[in-house]
C-alpha cells in the first residue's frame, strides 16, 4: 500500500452565486478518496459534474465548508495548511496563456521559485533543470506568446516544476491544444509520473488523455460514482454509458468486436493494445486455420 | 458547378499592421465555401483558422486579396456587410460565455429583434432555431440559459446564429470544453443541419470529428492553404499531417497499426467503419 497523499474525507463545498444570493448551489456533496504517492489519477465528469471543484481542493486554492482535505498528512484549513499545500502542489489549468506572466521563457519559469526565496544560484539550477524535463531548453530565451499551445503549456508545467513539487494537479491541460501539442504534453506529464514519482491528478473530459492513468474517479453531481483500475472502469463504460461520460473511443469499438464475435480480451483500450489483440488471432496455431 | 457562398482570392492579413508588433496570420488564401458542402478547417494553433473565419462574414478587413460574399466584394464600394454578417453565420469558440439575457427565447430572439421584421416572424424564427438545436421551446423557453447543461447552453448559442437564417455556418471549435454528452449532442445537430441542406464549416483539432462531418478538409499552415481534398484523400497523407502537426482519426491508426501486424483490413476513418473492416478481415482470416 502506497502512502497516501491527499486524503479527501466527507468532502462538502457550497457556494452562492453573484446573480442569486439566496441559493447555496452544491458543488461537492460528501466526496472521500485517498491518493496515493506516486499514483496516476484521472478525474472526469460530466459538464458541472465538481471536478475543476475538487481539483482546487487538492492545492487549497479552495477550502472546503464541510468535510476535509489532508496534503501529506497536513488539513488546508490548519494555519500554514493551505500555505503548505500549495508548496507541495502545483496546478496547471485549461488555457497556457492565463499562466505565463514573464517575456522570456527562462523568467517566467523563474517566477515561481523567486517568490519562495529560493537563492539565485539553485533558482538557475532549477531552471535549467525544469526546462530539460518538459524538452524546452532550446527556447529559454523566447518570448511565451510566440510558442505552439503545447510549447506553453509545457513552459506552464515547467515553472510548476521549478517549484520542486510533490504533486502537479492538472485541470483539462490539452482542451486548447492541437494533436501534437496534447501528445507533447501527455507525454511529459507521464514521464514526470513515471521517472520521477511525481503523484499526477488529471482532469479531463476526454478519455483518450487518460490512457496513462492507473486509476479512474468518475464523479457526477459532486460525488463519486466511480472509482476503480482505469482498465476497468473503461470497460465498465463500454458497456453502458453512466451519464455524460462515455468510454474511450478504442474500448468502444472493442466491445462492438467481441459483440460481432470476435475475441478481444478485457482491458483494451489503446489503439496499439487492440491491433496486438487482433493480431493474435491471426498467428500460426492461433484461431487461424486459413 | 454553382455559385460558392463565400469565396476568398488571394487573401492575406497581418496584425496590429504598421507597428512593430506586426504579425502576419495569412498569406495568399483562396478559398471557396461551396453550398451544401461540410468543410473541415484544420491546422496546429497559430495556423490562421480562427482569423480566415472572421473574414469570411467581414469581422476583419483582408490586407490583400478580396472576399466575396453570395458574389458581393464584402469590401467593395457597394458592400453591405450588416447582410453578410447574417448570411455567414459565425459561432465562436467558448460561444455560451456570450449569453446575457433572462431567458432561453430572449436570447435566441435578440438577433433577429434588430432585423426589422415583424414580432410574430422573430417568434416563429426563435422556435424554430431552438427545435434545430434540439431544445424544446416549450421545455426550454422560459428558463435561464445559465441553468442549463454546457451542451444545452452552447446549443443555446448555436440557436442565436440561426435565428438568423444564415446560408452558411462556420464553427470554431464548437466542442471543446463539453463532455462526451455534449459534444455527441452537437455533433449530432451539425451532421442533421447539414443533411437538411445548410453549408457548415468547423474548426476542431479533432481528427474524429473531420471523419465523421467533413466531405471536404482544408489544411492550414503557417497562414498558407496547405492541403485540400476528402477526408480518405487528407488522411492518406499521413507524413505531411504529421510534419504540421496533426494527425489521424483513430480509426485510421488503428488501421494502419493492424496492416504493421500483417492484417489484411480495408481503409476506415470512423470506429463503425474500423467495426465492418475488422470483422470482414477477421472471417475472411479464420
Amino acid at each position: 500500500m502506497r502512502e497516501p497523499f491527499f486524503e479527501v474525507e466527507d468532502l462538502r463545498f457550497t457556494y452562492h452565486r453573484q446573480s442569486d444570493r439566496a441559493q447555496a448551489v452544491v458543488a461537492l456533496d460528501g466526496l472521500s478518496c485517498v491518493i496515493g504517492r506516486g499514483e496516476y489519477v484521472g478525474v472526469v465528469g460530466g459538464n458541472g459534474s465538481g471536478k475543476s471543484t475538487l481539483a482546487k481542493h487538492l492545492n487549497a486554492l479552495l477550502l472546503p465548508t464541510g468535510g476535509q482535505v489532508r496534503v501529506a498528512g497536513v488539513d488546508t484549513r490548519a494555519p500554514e495548511g493551505a500555505w503548505a499545500a500549495r508548496r507541495r502542489v502545483g496546478m496547471i489549468f485549461q488555457n497556457p496563456d492565463n499562466q505565463l506572466v514573464a517575456t522570456v521563457v527562462e523568467e517566467d519559469v523563474a517566477f515561481g521559485p523567486e517568490n519562495l526565496g529560493v537563492p539565485p544560484a539553485e533558482i538557475r539550477r532549477r531552471v535549467d533543470q525544469a526546462l530539460d524535463a518538459v524538452g524546452m531548453a532550446a527556447f529559454r530565451r523566447r518570448a511565451p506568446h510566440l510558442l505552439s499551445g503545447g510549447q506553453k503549456q509545457r513552459v506552464a508545467i515547467a515553472g510548476v516544476l521549478a517549484m520542486h513539487p510533490e504533486s502537479i494537479v492538472l485541470d483539462e491541460p490539452t482542451t486548447m491544444l492541437d494533436p501534437q501539442g496534447r501528445a507533447e504534453v501527455l507525454e511529459v506529464v507521464r514521464t514526470l509520473n513515471r521517472r520521477d514519482g511525481i503523484t499526477i491528478v488529471l482532469i479531463s473530459h476526454a478519455m483518450e488523455d487518460l490512457i496513462d492513468a492507473e486509476r479512474i474517479i468518475a464523479l457526477d453531481s459532486g460525488r463519486i460514482v466511480l472509482d476503480g483500475p482505469a482498465a476497468r472502469i473503461f470497460d465498465r463504460l463500454a458497456e453502458a454509458p453512466l451519464g455524460p461520460l462515455a468510454p474511450p473511443p478504442i474500448a468502444a469499438l472493442a466491445r462492438w468486436l467481441r459483440e460481432d464475435g470476435v475475441e478481444v480480451p478485457p482491458g483494451v483500450h489503446t489503439v496499439d493494445a487492440l491491433a496486438d489483440a487482433l493480431s493474435g488471432l491471426f498467428e500460426p496455431g492461433g484461431a487461424s486455420h486459413a | 458547378m454553382p455559385d460558392p457562398l463565400v469565396a476568398c482570392e488571394g487573401v492575406s492579413f497581418t496584425y496590429r499592421r504598421g507597428t512593430p508588433m506586426e504579425a502576419l496570420a495569412l498569406r495568399g488564401i483562396s478559398v471557396d465555401i461551396r453550398p451544401r458542402e461540410a468543410m473541415a478547417l484544420i491546422g496546429p494553433t497559430g495556423s490562421g483558422k480562427s482569423t480566415l473565419v472572421q473574414l469570411f462574414n467581414g469581422l476583419l478587413r483582408p490586407t490583400e486579396g478580396t472576399v466575396r460574399v453570395a458574389g458581393q466584394d464584402l469590401w467593395g464600394p457597394r458592400a453591405d456587410r450588416r447582410r453578410a454578417r447574417q448570411q455567414v453565420g459565425l459561432v465562436f469558440q467558448f460561444p455560451e460565455y456570450q449569453l446575457f439575457e433572462e431567458t432561453v427565447r430572449r436570447d435566441v430572439a435578440y438577433g433577429p429583434e434588430r432585423l426589422s421584421l415583424g414580432e410574430a416572424e422573430v417568434a416563429e424564427r426563435v422556435d424554430e432555431a431552438l427545435h434545430a438545436v434540439g431544445l424544446d421551446p416549450s421545455r426550454f423557453g422560459d428558463r435561464s440559459p445559465f441553468a442549463l447543461s454546457g451542451g444545452e447552453m452552447r446549443r443555446v448559442a448555436l440557436a442565436g446564429v440561426l435565428a438568423m437564417r444564415p446560408t452558411v455556418l462556420v464553427l470554431d471549435e464548437p466542442t471543446a470544453g463539453l463532455d462526451p454528452r455534449g459534444k455527441e449532442e452537437i455533433l449530432a445537430r451539425l451532421e442533421l443541419l447539414h443533411r437538411q441542406g445548410l453549408a457548415v464549416v468547423v474548426i476542431t483539432h479533432n481528427m474524429d470529428e473531420v471523419a465523421r462531418l467533413a466531405d471536404r478538409v482544408v489544411v492550414l499552415a503557417e497562414g498558407r492553404v496547405v492541403m485540400t481534398g476528402s477526408p480518405a484523400e487528407i488522411f492518406r497523407r499521413d507524413e505531411d499531417l504529421r510534419r504540421v502537426g496533426l494527425g489521424l482519426p483513430q480509426a485510421a491508426r488503428l488501421v494502419r497499426a493492424l496492416r504493421a501486424r500483417g492484417l489484411p483490413v480495408a481503409d476506415a476513418l470512423t470506429m463503425s467503419a474500423a467495426r465492418a473492416a475488422i470483422v470482414a478481415a477477421v472471417r475472411a482470416g479464420t
